[in-house]
């Protein structure tokens, strides 16, 4: 049943300081909202508990991508269609441009948030896996002050986070560190556009190149995958196991086997668990052939 | 610090619509499709789906395509807004109008509304799209009767009218 607006109080103070203010006041009892793009759905669902909202939208502490020498900073307000037309981002984090590209469609991206994506949690959110492979940092901030924390961990279950009630994300942090990189993403939906993932994953990999022998061995890689456990799933196990090894048909068939032991996917209205753990297995393989064909020989 | 508690409780929000300015008293949390439709009678906005799936409540809130189907009220305060009855120039049918009625892109007019906002939004960013922009553009539209092909070929249309003025 649709939601009676006159239930519901939403206010806008208009600064960061003000909102983190009124959650210290009241901790847990206000609910930010930024774009819209899931607590509205919720909303006219009838299915939003909180009946006091904080807007967050277009606060201008929240806002811009910030590029600095080691490392650039996502605003947590930052759209979709912001990541997505930002060049440096697009050269350097190209993981994010295909995730930001993939999320929802045009209206959608120009609203929903890469914070909002991240505290929303869902398991099926296309820009998280991008965040695991990249090693974000995220930027919590509340009137306590701020507070840095890697994103690896921050989700502890489904929909459950390390964010206290009076915090809020401020911004995401990456270091520029990933240009030699080979980038991998893929989604598979059920369509290519307004689908959410049955899979997609986000990796990088780089060969160990020109250091004498061994050079097409596996120097570093980061594999990161979403739909196939109740948080994005970083495949550390996956990752130590290819390391330091030559890509070949041995060692992409014990990958797969190794995927497979690492994720926990389940059935639901979108896929079967069967059909996720073949496509991730498919998909992890995909990437280690294409990282093996960056091997140049001398 | 004190702030108002229970129910929310209506406010007057101004905006612009269609060059127009407004002021509506309405609930924070309503949807904007609502104030568009109930309060100022603009009801070439639909409502489709109510998600934020199908694009048919799509409109331009300063100059960027949203669905108004999942903004607050609040949050449009202050906002310039282009709904479909501020897409003519005057009693002339915009390029894209004019396009969408002559390739056969409209039919039973439920979508179009959303279609020709979200197109104005691309001609306006790519006044001289690929197909392929075409096709990613107008993917959060969804159309039930033309099977999109003659929707895909008036905002072409349209594109290379307004290119060859």
């Amino acid at each position: 049943m649709r939601s009676d607006p006159a239930d519901y109080e939403l206010i806008a103070p208009g600064t960061l300081q003000a909102v983190v203010a009124l959650l210290a006041d009241e901790p847990g009892k206000w609910l930010p909202i930024a774009g819209g793009t899931d607590l509205m759905v919720l909303y006219a669902a009838g299915k939003l508990p909180a009946r006091k909202l904080v807007s967050i939208w277009n606060l201008a502490e929240l806002r811009g991508i910030e590029v600095l020498p080691d490392e650039i900073r996502i605003g947590a307000g930052c759209t979709y269609t912001e990541l997505r037309e930002h060049d440096v981002i697009a050269q350097e984090f190209p993981l994010l441009t295909s995730a930001a590209r993939w999320t929802g469609g045009i209206a959608n991206q120009n609203r929903g948030t890469l914070g909002g994506n991240i505290v929303n949690a869902s398991p099926a959110a296309d820009s998280l896996p991008a965040l695991l492979a990249y090693e974000a940092e995220l930027i919590l901030v509340s009137v306590r002050g701020e507070r840095r924390v890697p994103y690896v961990g921050f989700h502890t279950g489904y929909k459950k986070m390390k964010l206290a009630p009076d915090e809020l994300i401020c911004a995401i942090c990456l270091r520029r560190v990933f240009s030699k990189y080979l980038h991998y993403s893929r989604k598979v939906g059920a369509r290519n556009a307004q689908a959410i993932s049955k899979v997609c994953v986000a990796a990088l990999g780089r060969l160990r190149g020109g250091v004498g022998g061994g050079g097409d061995a596996i120097d570093d890689v980061r594999i990161a995958l979403g739909s196939v456990a109740p948080v994005p799933l970083r495949l550390t196990e996956v990752e130590r196991m290819v390391s330091g090894k030559s890509v070949d048909p041995e060692l992409v068939k014990l990958a797969r086997i190794a995927v497979a032991a690492a994720i926990q996917p389940i059935d639901d209205i979108r896929s079967t668990a069967r059909y996720r753990a073949a496509v991730a297995g498919n998909l992890i393989a995909e990437f280690l052939e294409q990282l093996r064909a960056t091997w140049k020989p001398a | 610090m004190s702030h108002s508690s229970g129910n929310g409780a209506k406010r007057e929000l101004s905006l612009t619509v269609n060059g127009k300015p407004e002021t509506v008293r309405v609930f924070p949390m309503e949807r904007l499709l609502d104030v568009l439709r109930q309060e100022l009678g603009l009801t070439g906005t639909k409502e489709g789906c109510g998600e934020g799936e199908c694009g048919s409540c799509s409109v331009l809130m300063d100059g960027k395509l949203v669905n108004s189907c999942l903004i607050p009220a609040l949050q449009a305060a202050g906002a310039n807004l282009t709904t479909i009855e501020g897409v003519a120039e005057g009693p002339q049918l915009s390029a894209l109008q004019a396009a969408f009625l002559e390739c056969g892109g409209a039919q039973c007019g439920i979508c179009t509304p959303g279609m020709i906002l979200s197109a104005s939004h691309l001609l306006k960013k790519k006044p001289e799209p690929t197909l392929d922009d075409i096709r990613e553009a107008l993917a959060g539209n969804l159309c039930r009767c033309t099977g999109y092909m003659q929707i895909f070929e008036a905002v072409a249309e349209a594109a290379r009218r307004k290119s060859s003025v």
